[in-house]
């Protein structure tokens, strides 16, 4: 059996894990943090929170100005992405080698010791808006927040905008911020990729120098339930006539990340969606119909039970058509299921495709933080042939006929269109 | 290292080993894009991109799918200006099957006309999907004015009223006089041998007659003579500026200053097109940054100089921070273009722009597939030779010669200002 990536997993006294892993194909080096300080950390009345303390984060610390961490930055092309998901915020960049040993002292430092200053906080707060206000005019968010917000009714924080609102975000102030700093960021809530031409050796002394002395409170964890499942169909209509074409969101609840059947669900969903041009969907509605330039489905399960969304961008005219040809797709999978022919073309497409997806330090550090967050073990890359292979048609049939129907589908339009 | 060839029928080709990963990719070039299209067919290179991934003589069309994801491979194409490219990558035992499928797409495509149709209302959903996006609809109309003469005014995707009225016969005809060995280059890198490579390539390919060398566009843009302007309003919910400065061609000397000047104004994205606008560029200490986005004027700003065969446009796009009117976001712009053109950069500015364009050269080449565009977009537009010299060339160019660049790029005259002023939303 291939030894796989086998990264070097280490855990610092202070409880930071850390994952290295050499390789050497540029003289690069990816470094990916990722703190479990996700939205779903936000106050029930302060969403975005989360969202704005990582594009404040790294614009001052006790020790380093924002110009200079600016300059740290630059000189050396760096372009350092601060993002918040549901449950990680995630500082992610790729430097050249030679630099890795500052730039992780640049990023334990913003992770340790930011300032917020007032005025960052007031620049960045107008970024946010602005964004607000560019999504309100996009009928691919607009449909996607208004799926998730039903899927997810409230409280259930993965129905909030990550965002947050124009008036919330107006209303906050760097105080919130450094108090929400203070109470999730730990290094017993932290993991840092080092992927590239660095020793796994060095990174770890290096990582260990900046964030061993690192010492915060373990946060509570943050209880996150279950979403309710649709009893009905349902659908809304986001009129937008300013659009040249709509967009569809077409949505059900499934599974957790943990949940055993999660395999037979990726392969269903692949086939269903993905595999080639869109899978089935794209068979049907751009292919075969002509009807859109994109349609396909996505997976995300998390640590609760996420969604499987279909997505399309379609003609005033062709909406009704559209709608019409999922549901007959949905219908279609859950009454005959996919053929044992769709199963192993996707199940060996995702075992194939493991090289690609593995062959830049950028993928190798994702799919290595993604594996750390959710447990799945440093040989998880060699087991999932044997994962995927186990799963059996009957298995990938029973999870589309569990979680999809057309009579508890969920589905926004948001376009042109007011029917 | 590098291996070049040329087939018998004309059919560059190009092999870099790479044994950092089981894959391979191939690409394969066209030295055809919508410069290359007439009135009434504006939008055809994109649509004959299209029709070329729907089944040939030999790869009947309910065989396409699956063809290349049976070795974990993904595949895809894409049209600009000068050129329309097709790639596949996957495990390295694919090899065969990649070469096979692009010799195919050169030589054997059906065009179905049921299929040309279904892909009309396609293309329309695609152009339709941009117009719902501010940004991109300014960009489009800011080109269209930059440019009377030239070609590269209208957009790759086309005009509406011609991808209404373009007929099959249409299609097929502008693939018979591009899509010929003569006026191709095929890429391979990957954990492959050179020898074996080049070998594989003449098995494919070497049977595939030269056509008649296809005919080549040659208006050249008149020097522009006065500020140009072009103001959509439209429901909306934020501004967009853009300006717009002819700009020179990748071999014009002048094409690395201009390219150095951006990164000093806006932080260097790299120079691949296929990966290089996935990751931001670093441009936190920037001068539009420090102006337009620090002083709150703007959430966003953006230069794009791209490699081109010809001069094409320098582009600073900026989103206007939401309340800000578009006239302060631009007088502050202007006031810094100006500045640069007066005075030129410091030596520290220089010396930072090349840090930031060495390092992303570094990583825009992260990947097979990434090294295998280079090679086939610089060979396409221009020459390989051009990319390999980058980064000495860069090296190369001085203060004066950056300043003498800001000075004729950035003239009033030479100037296309585009306004997104959005009205109120009914």
């Amino acid at each position: 059996m291939s030894p796989g990536l086998a990264p070097a997993r280490s855990v610092l006294p202070n409880g930071l894990v850390l994952l290295a892993k050499r390789t050497r194909a540029t003289p690069s080096v990816t470094i990916n943090v990722a703190i479990r300080a996700g939205s779903v950390c936000d106050p029930v009345d302060a969403t975005g929170a989360i969202h704005l303390l990582s594009k404040v984060i790294d614009r001052g610390t006790t020790t380093r100005s924002a110009d200079n961490i600016a300059e740290a930055l630059d000189s050396r092309g760096i372009s350092l992405s601060v993002t918040a998901s549901r449950h990680l915020l995630s500082l992610i960049c790729t430097c050249l080698a030679d630099d890795f040993v500052d730039v992780i002292a640049l990023l334990a430092d913003i992770i340790q010791r930011p300032i917020l200053p007032p005025a960052e906080v007031a620049t960045r707060k107008g970024e946010v808006i602005t964004s607000l206000r560019q999504d309100e005019d996009n009928p691919g968010v607009r449909s996607t927040e208004a799926l998730m917000e039903l899927l997810y009714p409230a409280p259930h924080p993965y129905g909030r905008r990550s965002k947050g609102t124009i008036a919330i975000v107006e209303e906050l102030n760097r105080h919130e911020l450094a108090a929400l700093h203070a109470a999730r960021f730990a290094p017993c809530e932290t993991s840092v990729v080092v992927v590239g031409d660095v020793d796994p050796d060095e990174a770890k002394s290096a990582v260990a120098l900046v964030f061993g002395g690192w010492s915060a409170r373990n946060p509570p964890s943050v209880p996150v339930s279950s979403p309710p499942v649709p009893a009905r169909r349902r659908r809304l209509v986001i009129p937008m006539m300013n659009k040249a074409q709509a967009d569809i969101a077409y949505g059900f609840t499934t599974l957790t990340r943990s949940d055993p059947a999660y395999y037979a669900c990726w392969l269903m969903n692949h086939a269903f969606g993905q595999y080639s041009m869109s899978g089935r969907l794209g068979d049907s509605i751009r292919e075969r119909q002509g009807m859109a330039y994109y349609v396909y489905s996505a997976l995300d399960a998390n640590v609760m039970e996420g969604p499987l969304s279909i997505h399309a961008g379609v003609s005033e005219a062709n909406i009704d058509q559209a709608v019409a040809s999922i549901d007959e797709e949905v219908d279609k999978l859950v009454t005959n299921g996919l053929t044992q022919k769709e199963l192993d073309d996707s199940r060996r497409f995702l075992i194939f495709a493991m090289p690609r997806a593995l062959e830049t330090n950028a993928g190798i550090a994702n799919y290595l933080q993604t594996a750390e967050f959710f447990g799945l073990g440093l040989d998880f890359d060699v087991r999932i042939p044997e994962l995927l292979n186990a799963v059996t048609l009957d298995e990938a049939n029973a999870v589309a006929k569990k979680f999809l129907s057309v009579d508890r589908a969920t589905i926004v339009i948001a376009g042109p269109y007011d029917q | 290292m590098l291996r070049r060839a040329v087939l018998g029928n004309g059919l560059k080709v190009l092999v870099q080993e790479e044994h950092t990963a089981p894959l391979a990719s191939v690409w394969c070039w066209y030295k055809v894009g919508s410069k290359d299209e007439r009135a009434g067919q504006t939008g055809v290179s994109h649509w004959v991109e299209h029709m070329n991934f729907k089944g040939t003589t030999n790869i009947p069309r309910d065989q396409v799918k699956g063809i290349i994801e049976q070795f974990g491979g993904s595949w895809n194409g894409y049209t600009w200006i000068d050129q329309t490219t097709y790639l596949e990558t996957a495990t390295k035992d694919a090899l065969d099957r990649m070469l096979f499928i692009e010799s195919e797409r050169m030589a054997n495509c059906l065009y179905d006309p049921d299929d040309c149709e279904s892909e009309r209302s396609v293309i329309i959903s695609e152009l339709h999907g941009g117009e719902n996006d501010p940004d991109q609809f300014l960009d489009q109309e800011l080109v269209a004015t930059a440019f009377k003469a030239h070609p590269y005014r209208h957009p790759t995707i086309g005009w509406l009223s011609d991808l209404q009225t373009m007929t099959r016969d249409d299609l097929y005809g502008y693939y018979r006089r591009y899509y010929i060995p003569n006026n191709a280059t095929l890429v391979i890198v990957g954990d492959v041998n050179a020898d074996d490579a080049l070998r594989r390539a003449e098995q494919h390919f070497g049977k595939i007659p030269a056509g008649e060398t296809p005919p080549r566009q040659q208006t050249v843009e008149p020097e522009q003579t006065g500020e140009r302007r072009v103001t959509i309003r439209r429901p909306g919910t934020t501004g967009y500026l853009k300006v717009a400065y002819h700009a020179p061609g990748v071999t014009n000397s002048g094409f690395d200053a201009l390219l150095l000047l951006d990164a000093v104004l806006s932080g260097a994205y790299g120079m691949n097109l296929w990966s290089s606008f996935r990751t931001p560029a670093p441009q936190r200490s920037a001068r539009l940054y420090r102006r337009l986005v620090q002083q709150g004027l703007a959430s966003a700003v953006n230069g794009s100089l791209l490699p081109t065969e010809q001069p094409f446009v320098y582009i600073i796009s900026v989103t206007a921070t939401d309340g800000t009117p578009l006239a302060a976001v631009e007088s502050a712009l202007l006031e810094e273009l100006n500045a640069v053109a007066a005075q030129g950069i410091t030596p520290a500015e220089l010396a930072k722009a090349k840090a930031q364009l060495k390092a992303r050269l570094v990583f825009d080449n992260d990947s097979v597939t990434n090294i295998a565009h280079q090679l086939g977009y610089f060979e396409t537009v221009a020459s390989v030779d051009v990319f390999r010299d980058l980064m000495p060339r860069l090296a190369a160019v001085t203060l004066d010669q950056v300043a003498e660049s800001a000075r004729s790029v950035f003239s009033a005259s030479n100037r296309t200002v585009g306004w997104f002023d959005p009205l109120p939303i009914a």
